[in-house]
């Protein structure tokens, strides 16, 4: 029972060390930007992931205690990931262009990074707080 | 009317105090104590910011939900290892994808954003200017129409019934 767990354990190890690796192999190899962040973006989710399970699992057999805080981790980490990617492929978009390798948007509009500051429409968007919501401070 | 003046967001209020009842690690009362006044105190600080309450259904298809997109994050991280591992640079066949939206609710729109980014694979790079299509990039796509229909199909839908 114990080598079994044992065992559990390291694979999970293994399994997050491999994909970390996997993931930083591909930084260095993939031809550009975009590409490049699909590597460490996404294999280190599932990497990152596979540690924080071994370590949830050691945790709670060896000492006894579960512990939440690599859940914590695990869901701080997927809500921040998309978000440094998206700003990145942002900025990347703004610096480059590739105006002609975007497809059409297929209504008529254009992506929101294309909008010449002139034409950008300034409505009220429909999110933003209105006047008084906040007065009960 | 009070009430929603004081607990302007209730499921962030839970959320909250689950956060720092995880942090803390301990089910003592002082922890519970403390954890409910943050999730009082911090969306009626902020809720200035937040004016409207997402609307949700379902809570058994949120629950679904995240199970689909754990799973395919698990499915799509050992084809996207295959990829980075084993294709040569000059197979790879990456693709810009314009995926039009049903969705309209910002917070949906966000999380099926998000969705797509953390599956490997594909990542969400623009959305349109009027937030009716978002730009996704794929990594190695031959197919570029069936990775858009199975976002739609997959996620879109899901999050249609979740946020209807």
């Amino acid at each position: 029972m114990n080598m079994a767990f044992d065992i559990a354990v390291s694979i999970l190890l293994v399994i997050g060390g491999l994909l970390g690796l996997i993931g930083s192999f591909g930084l260095v190899k993939l031809p550009d930007l975009m590409t490049r962040l699909h590597a460490p973006t996404k294999t280190t989710t599932l990497g990152v992931g596979s540690v924080l399970i071994a370590s949830m699992l050691w945790f709670a057999v060896r000492e006894g205690e579960v512990s939440f805080h690599e859940l914590l981790i695990s869901i701080f980490l997927f809500v921040t990931a998309p978000l440094t990617a998206n700003f990145i492929a942002k900025a990347h978009l703004h610096r480059e262009g590739h105006k002609e390798d975007l497809p059409e948007v297929g209504d008529g509009t254009v992506w929101a990074g294309q909008l010449a500051p002139e034409d950008e429409e300034i409505d009220e968007p429909h999110f933003l707080p209105e006047k008084g919501v906040g007065d009960a401070l | 009317m009070i009430l929603t003046r004081l607990f302007p967001h209730p499921l962030l209020t839970l959320l909250l105090t689950a956060c720092w009842m995880m942090l803390q690690n301990s089910w003592s009362p002082g922890a519970i104590l403390f954890g409910l006044i943050l999730g009082i105190l911090v969306p009626f600080l902020t809720q200035r910011y937040w004016p409207d309450r997402p609307r949700l259904h379902h809570p058994l298809k949120i629950a679904e939900y995240i199970l689909v997109v754990l799973y395919d994050i698990v499915m799509a991280n050992w084809t996207v290892a295959k990829i980075v591992a084993t294709m040569p640079n000059d197979k790879l066949q990456p693709a810009w994808i314009s995926i039009p939206l049903d969705l309209r609710s910002p917070e949906a729109i966000t999380v099926l954003a998000g969705s797509i980014t953390l599956t490997p694979g594909t990542l969400t790079a623009e959305l349109s200017s009027d937030a009716h299509a978002l730009l996704v990039h794929c990594l190695h796509a031959p197919d570029p129409d069936a990775v858009r229909d199975e976002i739609k199909s997959r996620y879109e839908r899901r999050l249609m019934e979740i946020f209807a």
